[in-house]
This record gives structure tokens, sequence and C-alpha cells, in this order.
């Protein structure tokens, strides 16, 4: 537990008696008061997380000239200043090294916000591709990050940082100051509800997230909410439902990947576009209030076709809710299908995403 | 009546020959939010120590082993629509099953109030 890297907010977690757990090598909540109350909060209120784990890597220099363009599923050079764009960081053999959000700074910058568990092993892809001609900073250890998420966070983020919060729209940002600090507000999350994602330097973190917490609406929410609140959405976990040898098209995410030029992965996605896929990300929904989990076996008919990656049991549908990858022929809406594990046989249907529909995302 | 632990930490409340069986508060503590309750079938007989059914919370799928040998009497539907009783009165409203229990002489097997308090202290 020693090697674990501790987010500025490390001992205020402890403080509130947050149960504490790895996570992509940092020492993370995983809950308050409990998993199923705070993913309750985050859909009818405000849930505040800390996710200072994730990666922030600051890049300097011509997007496309650095090369760093190419090493990306889509373009950098069309975000509007102020947007951000969601894609991936691809091998050669189209697998994802990691999935991220890519903040236009301005002409000639841009933040990469990646997952914390490949958070170097991009850096150093990254660095290794622009070197010379582009600078690349991590600077995840002097960025704190918090999200904001929930069908009033608008107005609970407003109430601190003015109205300008209500001009932010969907994927994009702005910078704004309170109590003498300047943060960068993002109107993105990974919840489905109307929600922020707030980056700041990482000492001035406790005292935003003390400021957030005063308010009666808002409460704080650790990564087991999280999980549960991005699956019934059907957003890919990174390490999960998306890891190296996992491709865009077999996770169904084609429409990150802008094929219209060169990048790193391309001939491989548009050969195995060719060839015809193997497997296919399912997302399904179990009869009962039974959990499907990750490394649960999916069979058809009998037939073994594909394995569970993330499940839970769902409180807005109450039922279990999984994505799995399967034989294609396993993969069309309504296909009944069973998930074993020991003694246990779960039914379930094939559905289409997302899973809950109520979210204020758009609101 | 007289409530006993096991290890695992199923308690047992007996009367006569009736034993009331659920899971004990630190039990529900470790499981975090309980999202189903694999309740057994009415007249299974069970011996101790085997799995009699199971529960499953946001965190896991735990087995729930026999206190005591007997046959099920009778089981707490209300779980089937609403597991979360159990977290909130986990040796109250939300007991598990009834048996008849078939030899009163097993409990000297279990654990009293005092001795389980010191166990779950140890774990701690």
């Amino acid at each position: 537990m020693n090697d674990l890297k501790k987010t500025p907010l490390f001992h205020e977690h402890e403080r509130i008696g947050a149960q504490m757990a790895p996570f992509g090598g940092w020492i993370m909540p995983i809950q308050y008061c409990g998993i199923l109350a705070e993913h309750r909060w985050c859909r009818e209120s405000v849930a505040l997380f800390d996710t200072s784990h994730m990666g922030e890597l600051l890049f300097r220099g011509d997007a496309v000239g650095s090369g760093l363009e190419s090493l990306l599923s889509f373009r950098i050079s069309t975000i509007a200043v102020g947007r951000c764009r969601y894609g991936f960081l691809l091998n050669d053999a189209g697998g994802v090294v990691d999935d991220l959000t890519v903040y236009r700074m301005a002409d000639d910058e841009a933040m990469i916000v990646v997952n914390a568990g490949p958070a170097d092993k991009d850096f150093s892809v990254i660095r290794g591709a622009v070197a010379g001609r582009g600078f690349l900073e991590n600077a995840t250890g002097r960025t704190g990050k918090l999200d904001l998420q929930g069908p009033l966070s608008r107005e609970v983020l407003a109430a601190l940082f003015g109205r300008e919060v209500g001009e932010i729209p969907f994927f994009g940002f702005r910078r704004l100051n309170a109590a003498g600090a300047e943060v960068l507000v993002s109107r993105t999350g990974y919840t489905g509800e109307l929600g922020y994602e707030i980056y700041l330097e990482a000492d001035r973190l406790p005292t935003l997230w003390q400021q957030l917490l005063e308010d009666d609406r808002v409460r704080p929410a650790g990564l087991g909410a999280r999980d549960l609140l991005r699956l019934e959405l059907g957003y890919s976990l990174y390490g999960s439902d998306l890891d190296e040898s996992t491709t865009p098209l077999e996770a169904g995410l084609e429409r990150f990947v802008d094929f219209s030029r060169e990048f790193v992965g391309r001939e491989a996605l548009l050969a195995q576009r060719d060839r015809g896929l193997s497997r296919i990300r399912a997302a399904f929904r179990v009869s009962s209030r039974r959990t499907p989990r990750h490394g649960y076996r999916i069979f058809r008919r009998g037939e073994p076709v594909g394995e569970v990656t993330s499940g839970a049991f769902s409180p807005m549908l109450g039922c279990g809710i999984g994505l799995g990858y399967v034989k294609p022929s396993a993969a069309a809406r309504g296909t009944l299908l069973a998930i074993r594990h020991e003694s246990v046989v779960m039914e379930a249907v094939v559905m289409e995403l997302p899973f809950y529909r109520g979210g204020s995302l758009r609101n | 009546m007289e409530t006993y632990f096991t290890r695992d930490h199923e308690w047992i409340s007996v009367e006569g020959t009736t034993g009331t069986v659920g899971i004990t508060e630190y039990a529900v503590g470790q499981l975090g939010d309980i999202t189903f309750i694999e309740l057994p079938s009415v007249g299974k007989a069970v011996r101790r120590c085997e799995i009699f059914c199971a529960v499953e919370s946001v965190k896991a799928a735990s087995d729930i082993y026999a206190p005591l040998s007997g046959k099920v009497t009778e089981v707490n539907r209300t779980l089937e629509s609403e597991p979360e009783i159990v977290n909130r009165s986990p040796e109250g409203h939300g007991w598990i099953a009834r048996l008849a229990v078939e030899d009163l002489s097993e409990v000297d097997k279990l654990m009293g109030r005092t001795e389980y308090d010191e166990y779950v202290r140890g774990l701690e």
C-alpha cells in the first residue's frame, strides 16, 4: 500500500470515514456512506467525486506538425478552442492503449486527460512520438480534479463561480475564478447526468472540496458509485471493458474514430473491418436482481459465446446489467443469453445502450 | 431465546426447536449494500456448515452457511423485493430463514454473543 499515490484529499477522505482501496496505482475512496445512496444522490441532486487520480498531460506545439494528431483516433486541429473531444490512443494493432479526452486550450496548446492506470505509459508513448517537435508535460501530480455531477450541479457551481457556468456548452470548457483561484471547468462527466469536471492547482483542491460540500445539495461519492453510474449509461471502463487487445470496432466505439486521415492503428482497424469482427461488445440485462461480474461466462443456446467485462445491479432498472464481448451472432438486440459462474445461472437479454435513459446529461 | 454465532458471521436465534437465521451486523458492514438474496427452498434439509443460500452485494457474491442442521420451515419472502432490509436490520427484520433444528447439542459448536463480539474485535 505504501507505493500507492495519494490525492491531495487523502486525509479528508479518511477524516469523513471513506472506505479506501487501490485503483490505478492510487489509494482512492470507494464509498463514504454507501454505494447505492451515493448513486441515488448523483441521480437526484449533486455528487462530488475526487478524480485527482486521472492524468493530465499538457501539450504545447503544433498538434499536426508534431505528430500528436496522428497518434490519436480523432483530429485535434478541428476542435475549437474551448471545446474537448473524446477518443483513443491506439497501438499499431488498433488496440486501445487508452481512452482519453483532449481539451483544446489554445491553437498551440492542448490538455490530454487520461486514465490513472495507463497514464505513465501514455506519457512516454506521446512524448516519444512528438520529441523535438512539441513539448509534453505530465501535470498529473500538480493538478487536482473534482467531478461535480447531478441534475442540480449547474446551480451549485454557479453559486460559487457565477452565471458564466450556465454558458458552458456540452463538451465545452471555461477558465473561471473563485476565491482567488483559477480553475478550468468543463461540462463533461462519466455519470449520464448534467455535470462538470473541475481542474485546478493541487494545493487549492481541499478548499474547493470544502466549499462545494458546504452546499446542502452536494454529497461526496466514491468510485463505487461512479462505476455504477457509468455502467448504467454503458460507458466503458479502461482495464475492464477496454485494453490493448481490444479495438474500438469490437467495443462498438467506431464513432470516435476518424478514418479520413492517417493515424496509428488505422491500417489494422481497416483490415479488421474488411475481415469482419470475431467478437463484439454486447450490453445485456439480467432477468433478476442478480449481478453479472467481470469474468463470468456468456452462453447462447448452450454454446459459450463470450465473457462479461463489467456488471452491476442497476438501481434505476431494478435488475442486473452488464457489458461483455460475444460472438457477433449473439450480439443482436433481443438475443437471449445465459450468464454462468460456478453453480449460478442468470438469464439475460441483449439491449441497446444506454441502459438508463432518464439522466439530466443534456439538460 | 438464545442467539448463537458462527465464524462466518451468521447468527441463529433458537426458541424451542425453531432456529431463525440471518447474517450479522459485521457481515453486512463488510458486504456493503445488499442487492439480492437467494432464499433457500422451504422443506430443504441442510447440514451444519453447508451452503444453504447466498447473498449478493454491490461488492461481492457470498455464500451463507447453515449454523445448525435442520429443515427449512419458512423464508423471509420480503427480502426478494427488498434485500436492503438486511442492511437496515440484519439481526431483526432482515432474518433470512427459519429452521426446524435437528440436534440442539450442535449449539455447543457455536459462539455466544460475548464470544462473537470478541472474535469480531480481533478481526478489526
